[in-house]
């Protein structure tokens, strides 16, 4: 299977990722060669295999249900989360208009 | 008096425990060769000097009031920058960080600060991890302190823990820090002539460490040899519960535990791994590692790990996947770098962030891992990947009912030269083709350095080992290592 300019153009959009023509022209082949590689994998046969979900088994676990047991992932701690945006204001993230 | 930087993680602790010397007199040495090698060799992002002095005093201190001291007690180290330290800047090697400074501290750093160590600086790497060469860096390459006879060109330290790599080889740190995602400590310390190992996924608390490919990342030590990576792996690892795939296991005493008598041992040669095109010498030292297993008295048996040459391109999508989704919260909105251009709105932010801040081989993983997980192609690629993932692991459950541990190369050559792949992001995959299996399978593994090749660089060998026996990985590292009898550096240059 291989992709077009528009495939490309359209994945990264989805990736949130702004290219221009050229870039896109650029990665086309790159994405095709490896996509060409990685479809030797429709080779094996997987039928009744389960895809992996946990390499080692483990157990998910529910913490005890009090506030701020552990309080480096607690609450209270606003002005710490807010410390490294870009423009944080009133305490809040700030962000572009994003109603016209 | 001895170069202290001369000196490993057990001989620099004990000799402060005994007085020898004392841990600021360790750390003041380090500091200078950082400092020095820095402009040759760019193995550190950030340095902080003041950061392994100040630790270092606490541990003279301690010693002078009689207090006990930790396992790695007076040792500075060098922090691979994937790891979020309080207070000081923690880049994961991209622009799109460049400036963060963390709120928190990395349970495994943490878990060092407390056992005593010192932090020497921030480590380079390939950009978020990404890469077999340290060149994907926003903040320049690493240079190998290695060069090959009668050659000046450059080398790679290796990936994506390069800064780690170079920094031990050049004696700048007696051990540092390193992440595994498909091999990213393994290579690098082959590539070098050092140890590193890779423990089972889950024993050491992924919190805090920059994300990359969360079902395969994990946090390893590298140093100069596997006594040194026993001490530093038992201060790094343990349950932590804001981890949810941590293991909640104790911490075994390698160190104590450890042995290289390997008799009543069987060593599996896996018959996959003999690959066509894999560099003579490669094959020569393997069978030469062989030899010297059989002479601690293991049994070798042949051992079948057929789904192999699947396993490069099943990770070629599974943590391409991972990776754009765990890179999807670099939006310019709650840390790091945003760009907004003039009247953009919050999409375009977004886009425009991203491209400003993410490094070419970031974007085309995101850029693959997106396109396996879109619609009408997640069943095709990403489930059929994480299906012969299965298998894959099941060939080594199976392998593991005939023996205890599986030699191997670490890499299919010894390190090339910077630019000589970068334009071939496949032929850089290759790379790691000995190391991934035992990435997807979530196993120990750990590289020890075998020798010299008729280059004069190094190559290293690799042991698996069953889930939850980095004991075994460690003893079998222990017998090779008194064998190859390694004390090669580099000829200083820088």
């Amino acid at each position: 299977m291989s992709v077009t300019h528009e495939t490309v153009a359209k994945i990264a959009n989805l990736a949130r990722i702004r290219m221009d023509d050229a870039e896109i022209a650029k990665l086309v082949p790159e994405f095709n060669n490896i996509l060409a590689w990685v479809e030797q994998l429709g080779e094996v046969d997987t039928s009744g295999v389960e895809p992996m979900t946990a390499v080692i088994e483990n157990h998910l676990r529910l913490r005890d249900d009090v506030i701020d047991a552990d309080p480096l992932t607690g609450g209270g701690v606003r002005d710490a989360v807010l410390a490294n945006a870009p423009a944080a204001e009133h305490g809040f993230f700030g962000v572009p208009k994003v109603i016209e | 008096m001895t170069d202290l930087t001369e000196l490993g993680v057990k001989a620099i602790r004990d000799g402060v425990a005994a007085g020898d010397f004392s841990a600021r007199e360790v750390a003041e040495a380090f500091n200078a060769n950082v400092e020095a090698a820095q402009q040759a060799l760019n193995a550190f992002i950030v340095a902080t000097p003041e950061k392994a002095i100040e630790a270092a005093s606490a541990v003279d201190a301690a010693r002078a009031k009689g207090e006990a001291l930790g396992k790695m007690a007076g040792v500075p180290i060098g922090m691979k920058d994937l790891f979020a330290t309080k207070g000081v800047q923690t880049t994961a090697a991209s622009h799109i960080l460049e400036g963060f400074v963390p709120e928190y501290e990395s349970t495994v750093s943490a878990n060092l600060w407390k056992a005593g160590a010192g932090m020497l600086g921030k480590l380079n790497l390939d950009q978020f991890a990404m890469g077999s060469s340290n060149e994907t860096s926003y903040f320049g390459n690493v240079i190998s302190p290695w060069r090959k006879a009668g050659s000046n060109a450059a080398l790679a330290p290796g990936g994506s823990s390069g800064g780690s790599s170079a920094a031990i080889a050049a004696r700048l740190c007696p051990a540092a820090t390193g992440t595994d995602t498909g091999g990213s400590i393994r290579q690098p310390a082959a590539f070098v002539g050092i140890s590193g190992i890779k423990p089972t996924y889950g024993r050491c608390s992924r919190w805090g460490v920059v994300a990359f490919a969360s079902s395969l990342d994990q946090a390893g030590p590298m140093a100069r040899d596997v006594t040194d990576c026993a001490i530093m792996l038992e201060a790094m690892a343990g349950f932590d519960p804001k981890d949810s795939t941590s293991l909640n296991l104790p911490v075994p005493q390698w160190e104590a535990g450890l042995n290289a008598d390997l008799r009543g041992k069987k060593v599996g040669i896996p018959r996959e791994y003999r690959m066509d095109g894999t560099d003579p010498e490669i094959l020569a030292s393997w069978d030469r590692g062989i030899e010297w297993l059989k002479d601690a008295g293991a049994e070798i048996v042949d051992v079948s790990l057929p789904h192999t040459k699947y396993a490069l391109p099943a990770y070629y999508i599974v943590a391409p996947a991972e990776a754009s989704s765990n890179l999807a919260r670099y939006d310019g909105v709650r840390y790091g770098l945003r760009d907004l251009p003039e009247g953009a709105g919050l999409q375009d932010m977004y886009a425009a962030t991203r491209a400003a801040g993410f490094g070419d081989e970031v974007k085309r993983r995101i850029m693959i891992g997106t396109y396996v997980l879109s619609a009408g192609f997640y069943d095709a690629y990403y489930n059929q990947a994480q299906r012969v993932r299965t298998l894959i692991a099941n060939d080594f459950k199976a392998a593991f009912e005939l023996c205890d541990v599986i030699l191997a190369p670490t890499t299919p050559t010894a390190s090339f030269p910077l630019g000589d792949k970068v334009d071939d992001p496949l032929a850089m995959y290759l790379n790691d083709v000995f190391a991934v299996p035992a990435s997807l399978a979530g196993l120990p593994a750990m590289s020890v350095p075998w020798g010299l090749n008729s280059d004069g660089l190094p190559l290293g060998l690799q042991i698996i080992g069953r889930a939850f026996d980095e004991q075994g990985v460690l003893n079998a590292g222990l017998a090779i290592e008194s064998r190859a009898m390694f004390n090669a550096k580099p000829e200083k240059w820088w």
